[in-house]
């Protein structure tokens, strides 16, 4: 492969990565009020567009047209700053997951994976630690006592439960031997999904995942009956469709992490078996990954739909007290089944 | 003391077991809920493509009856703004001139004759009270309107049409009882005006 052809080739999965991470955000946005509905015996949205499915455009146009408001007390730049961080660090994430295997056409080699960075983990944790400063930032340059409260249980309710789920990452990451989410993701072929090997350190990266993303139950940050609208009260139009557009993207994301980590990625039980071609068997490998992401968001509103949200006390006995054992034990009992196995030497 | 309801359940403080305390089988029993509502037949109605159906003894927008020659039936007798608990009703009584016999049916009637439809409760009272089979409760929705102005409805909204086909069918909201009292002669001329009375 030239190198401008290996230019163009990466130029053109980041692109349609961004595009599939905006629509399926998007169209998160239109499900999320189909599933409240319909879980709710009502029928939700159905009037723009067959099914209701131009809502989505409507409801950006509207996000378009109102008015932008910027208080006069608040900090510009860093107002501004803010829904651009939470956007930025949401759309990025997507560069180190695979989406699946490898396409051969004349004779090149081309993954479908934007960068196989050997820390893609790391990659990971880092960003969505960076991601806490948007809404920090959002809500501190807002100068609003809600939205300054909103920021701060965010920020302290991200970081309490990132520990648990680094933890529950280092459990992994002892059983694949790598940090590397491509590796992690070819390592599951077949039944070998991590699920089955970590089942308790996969529960906890979920309850984790749904803390990390501000999603009921753990959405203290934005609990408009306390809060008005947490971190995001002060913003209007475009800039507040960031922050919950960044949310959407954040789900998709984190779903599609879940699935590669602990649910074999684009891998099928069975499917190998089959001798199908390479081209073929990687084009399946990503509506397999998508089936599993789309099931997962739908997991996320799901629970949203089900679930009261937690008082502050609980959120934080549940991350700092239970959580974070849970997890150190989990470590320590993997560390166990290894030594016993003899995979340590 | 008897229980109010048979759903009530005695709140207990006791301690909560292991698999209590971890939660999720509760947390897995409640989205188990929730998916079969995500499953269960809707109960929206869509509104102006389907209507829910009117019992119909509806009590909606009101209608001035004319007798069987087209006629007013009313006379302006003010029973009913008596008998209306939220005094939605008003009138303005006339003497009826020479000439005007096929318009009205006694010698008073009702010169202007208004009802607030924001003051109404619809409990239909005022047909009740009603002597000449004048003033019906029907089953047609009272329109929305922009302004305040717009819901004093005059006689130009509430007296049904002359022509006889387009007369509001009231007979529903008539028990059987009362349609047969009201054949007696000595209130024939109180009977309700339909096109059901005048096959």
């Amino acid at each position: 492969m030239t190198f401008t052809g290996f230019l163009i080739y990466k130029a053109l999965l980041v692109l349609i990565v961004f595009t599939i991470s905006l629509v399926i955000a998007m169209y998160s946005t239109y499900a999320e009020r189909k599933v409240a509905a319909f879980m709710q015996d009502r029928l939700g949205p159905n009037r723009a567009g067959p099914f209701g499915l131009l809502q989505p455009l409507a409801d950006g146009l509207k996000m378009f047209m109102k008015e932008e408001i910027i208080p006069n007390v608040s900090n510009k730049f860093l107002f501004i700053l803010g829904p651009s961080i939470a956007m930025f660090t949401s759309c990025v994430t997507g560069a180190v997951i695979p989406w699946g295997g490898s396409l051969h056409i004349g004779g090149n080699v081309y993954p479908l994976q934007v960068t196989d960075i050997n820390i893609g983990i790391l990659y990971i944790m880092a960003i969505t630690s960076i991601g806490v400063y948007g809404i920090m930032i959002g809500g501190w340059a807002s100068n609003n006592k809600y939205s300054l409260l909103g920021a701060l249980r965010a920020s302290s309710q991200m970081i309490s439960y990132e520990i648990a789920m680094g933890l529950a990452i280092i459990a992994l990451v002892m059983h694949t031997g790598t940090l590397s989410l491509n590796k992690i993701a070819a390592m599951q072929t077949g039944w070998h999904w991590n699920i089955i090997y970590q089942p308790v350190g996969f529960i906890i990266f979920l309850i984790c995942a749904f803390a990390e993303t501000n999603r009921t139950p753990f959405d203290l940050p934005e609990s408009d009956s306390e809060l008005i609208g947490g971190y995001h009260t002060e913003y209007s139009s475009m800039k507040l469709g960031f922050y919950l557009f960044a949310e959407y993207i954040n789900m998709f994301i984190s779903s599609a992490i879940i699935a590669t980590l602990y649910f074999g990625g684009y891998h099928m039980p069975f499917i190998d078996r089959l001798g199908l071609s390479d081209n073929f068997g990687a084009i399946l490998g990503i509506v397999f990954l998508f089936s599993k992401i789309f099931f997962f968001i739908f997991f996320f509103m799901w629970v949203r739909w089900t679930l009261p949200r937690f008082r502050y006390d609980q959120l934080m006995n549940l991350g700092w007290k239970v959580l974070i054992p849970l997890s150190i034990f989990n470590v320590a009992f993997t560390g166990t089944l290894m030594w016993i196995f003899g995979r340590i030497h | 003391m008897q229980a109010l309801t048979t759903r009530s359940k005695i709140a207990v403080n006791k301690k909560m077991t292991f698999m209590e305390r971890i939660y999720i089988p509760a947390i897995l029993g409640g989205m188990a809920i929730t998916l079969r509502h995500f499953f269960k037949k809707k109960v929206t109605i869509q509104y102006p493509e389907q209507q829910r159906e009117f019992a119909p003894i509806y009590r909606g927008h009101h209608v001035l009856k004319r007798d069987e020659n087209g006629a007013e039936r009313c006379t302006a007798c003010g029973l009913c703004a008596v008998a209306c608990p939220a005094e939605a009703i008003t009138m303005v009584a006339a003497e009826r001139k020479k000439g005007e016999e096929a318009l009205y049916r006694e010698e008073k009637y009702a010169e202007i004759y208004e009802i607030n439809m924001l003051r109404c409760i619809f409990c239909g009272l005022c047909e009740e009270a009603c002597p000449k089979e004048a003033i019906f409760l029907t089953d047609e929705m009272v329109l929305t309107d922009y302004a305040r102005a717009g819901f004093v409805h005059g006689k130009d909204k509430l007296v049904e049409p002359m022509d006889k086909d387009k007369r509001i069918d009231v007979s529903k909201r008539q028990t059987k009882e009362v349609a047969e009292f009201k054949k007696h002669p000595e209130y024939a001329h109180n009977q309700v005006y339909t096109k059901s009375l005048k096959a």
